[in-house]
């Protein structure tokens, strides 16, 4: 234990020193292994046959079968290719779409001096009060009634307007440095190019933040897109999940393999940004 | 609307009181500038948010089945329907006991876990990622998962593997609701996507402690471990304590990814009040009055728990990891 920093290591040395330590790891380890579980299941399902998912014994490591991705996209039946689009497009364009308006109405309501300000900032925050997931019912009347069953305007339009991720910028443009915004105005920019020219580029961590919590939430969502997703063509990823659970035809590999395909960017996007995420989760208590 | 006012004024508050100080075009106009940034989400949140909201009030008070501009005014009667029809009671108890189960276990864990970490000096990233990691899967993806590898009712499901090195049967993990198993995989499943999350919110507010309290303790006698945990660590999270306990409850409220892929529409158990809406006003019956009807009640509901915590912790979803 040579990596003891001085502050913390005045207080950790009473309690019982490498034993104690052993002690911590050992029960942080197991709990990792439990919390590890679920991605090995996934990624050895993925990569056995259906014999060896359903075997007698237990096998601990599969036969890594990595024709099974290729299987899984060339199976004309399953659409799992059609509806990993579908998902990439969603989250993608809900991402940019969220980002854009919640940041400029949460920068408007923070930064702009506009006498009615604060009562708008208090109409945004009582559509709060209100869950969305509550309101899938009437949502959905509105958007068929507009003709947007089994479209992307239907997937997506609907979610862009958070008012939750509003009132994150707004918290969050409340604290920005007025100086650079004041420098800005001296160089004789408006609100809009000191804006985009100042604000924004000071701002990337807290974008790159909110953008991965949208982006996964948006991948994740189930329920919107059940509602929506009426014809095959335009399911996204976990409504074709879904419907491999209830379907008695796809194979067993196949379903861990799309499981595990499904999973995979957003483990990368998770562990790539992972830094800014639980910065930004710290700072503002929200879930994606 | 020529009221122009300082540049750079912080607070969001009205800028009467500052004198005026003329700017040239509409560039600098904060009127303009303030509808012409917020003007887009403001419109989309009213149709897409308050006109859905509203269109849903209208429609609990008529006869609305397979319509949704219906013309036949009924008055309370789908509040009685849906509130005498057995299944969207019967949800409402099912989130009861749902929470009853999740809330106390992913508080407990996402302490746990956040003391433990809390604790490491090396490798303290690495063990923070792995429970974080699994807030990037989604229920549908957990769910097959749990359904179909560990808790999958047959001999090569994981659990049944792991119970028959014991000698024990073979259990029905889920398609039979007594002995009621099934709570055991929901509430595994969101216990191991969640906790991780709410871990990060109380690794955050025990960072915020200040060390002198230890110290302070640690002269007066106090032994380290129970002691200190219970009378300064636990205290001093009590408002993270708070706010977790609160987003949790929301969450089951709204619970309805895990249990529609790991139950089923069809099972006669187990269904959350948000199946029974989907069912109710989206199933074959397509009623979108009694289905609205059931969304305001829930509505209610939620702004209730959510009005009784603002009394007792201060508005704010934002500032309460702090």
């Amino acid at each position: 234990m040579t990596t003891t920093a001085p502050r913390v290591g005045k207080r950790r040395r009473k309690d019982g020193g490498v034993l104690g330590n052993a002690g911590l790891y050992v029960a942080v380890g197991i709990a990792a292994l439990l919390f590890l579980i679920p991605f090995y299941l996934i990624l050895r399902n993925a990569l056995s046959t259906d014999l060896e998912i359903t075997g007698e014994n237990w096998k601990l490591l599969p036969s890594f079968q990595w024709g099974n991705i290729s299987e899984l996209f060339d199976d004309p039946t399953v659409e799992f290719g059609h509806s990993m689009v579908n998902s990439l497009v969603v989250a993608v364009l809900t991402t940019v779409g969220t980002l854009l308006v919640c940041s400029l109405a949460g920068y408007g309501l923070a930064r702009i001096p506009y006498r009615h300000a604060n009562k708008v900032f208090y109409a945004v925050l009582a559509t709060l009060m209100v869950p969305t997931a509550v309101t899938f019912v009437p949502s959905f009347v509105l958007v068929s009634s507009l003709g947007w069953v089994d479209t992307y305007r239907g997937l997506i339009i609907p979610g862009l307007f958070s008012g939750f991720t509003c009132f994150l910028f707004r918290q969050y443009f409340l604290g920005f440095p007025k100086e650079l915004e004041e420098a800005a105005r001296v160089d004789g920019l408006g609100y809009w190019g000191a804006y985009w020219r100042i604000v924004v580029p000071n701002s990337l961590n807290f974008f790159a933040a909110i953008a991965t919590i949208t982006f996964i939430s948006a991948w994740n969502s189930f329920l919107w897109p059940l509602v929506i997703g009426q014809d095959p063509s335009s399911w996204t990823v976990q409504i074709a999940l879904s419907s491999f659970m209830t379907n008695q035809t796809v194979n067993f590999h196949l379903i861990f393999m799309a499981t595990a395909i499904s999973i995979l960017p957003l483990v990368f996007v998770f562990l790539f940004l992972q830094r800014w995420l639980v910065q930004g989760i710290a700072q503002t208590g929200i879930k994606g | 609307m020529s009221t122009t006012t300082t540049r750079g004024v912080a607070q969001p508050a009205p800028a009467k009181a500052s004198p005026a100080r003329p700017r040239r075009g509409l560039r600098g106009n904060p009127t303009v500038n303030f509808w012409l940034f917020t003007g887009p989400f403001l419109i989309g949140l009213a149709i897409f948010v308050i006109v859905p909201i509203g269109w849903s009030i209208w429609l609990s008070f008529f006869d609305a089945r397979y319509t949704v501009t219906p013309s036949h005014f009924i008055g309370l009667d789908n509040y009685k329907q849906i509130l005498t029809n057995s299944g969207f009671p019967d949800s409402l108890l099912t989130f009861t006991v749902f929470a009853a189960f999740i809330v106390p276990t992913t508080w407990a864990l996402s302490l746990g876990l956040a003391l433990l970490v809390n604790q490491l000096r090396f490798m303290r990233a690495f063990f923070r990622s792995v429970f974080f990691l699994p807030t990037a899967v989604s229920y549908v993806a957990a769910a097959l998962i749990w359904k179909m590898s560990i808790f999958s009712g047959v001999r090569f499901g994981l659990a049944n593997t792991v119970i028959g090195w014991f000698g024990a049967d073979t259990v029905a993990w889920m398609s039979n609701p007594t002995p009621p198993w099934y709570w055991l995989v929901i509430v595994t499943l969101r216990l191991w996507i969640q906790s991780g999350f709410y871990m990060i919110l109380f690794l955050a507010a025990l960072q915020n402690i200040p060390a002198e309290l230890y110290e302070a303790a640690a002269i007066d006698g106090a032994k380290r471990g129970w002691q200190t945990f219970r009378y300064i660590t636990l205290p001093q999270l009590r408002a993270t304590s708070t706010a977790v306990i609160l987003l949790l409850l929301i969450a089951a409220y709204q619970a309805f990814d895990e249990f529609f892929n790991i139950v089923g529409q069809k099972a006669t158990w187990a269904q959350t009040p948000l199946m029974e809406l989907y069912k109710t006003a989206l199933g074959t019956s397509q009623d979108y009055g009694a289905g609205s009807a059931g969304a305001v009640i829930l509505s209610l509901l939620i702004c209730l728990v959510t009005l009784v915590q603002g009394k007792f912790m201060g508005f704010g979803r934002g500032d309460e990891s702090k």
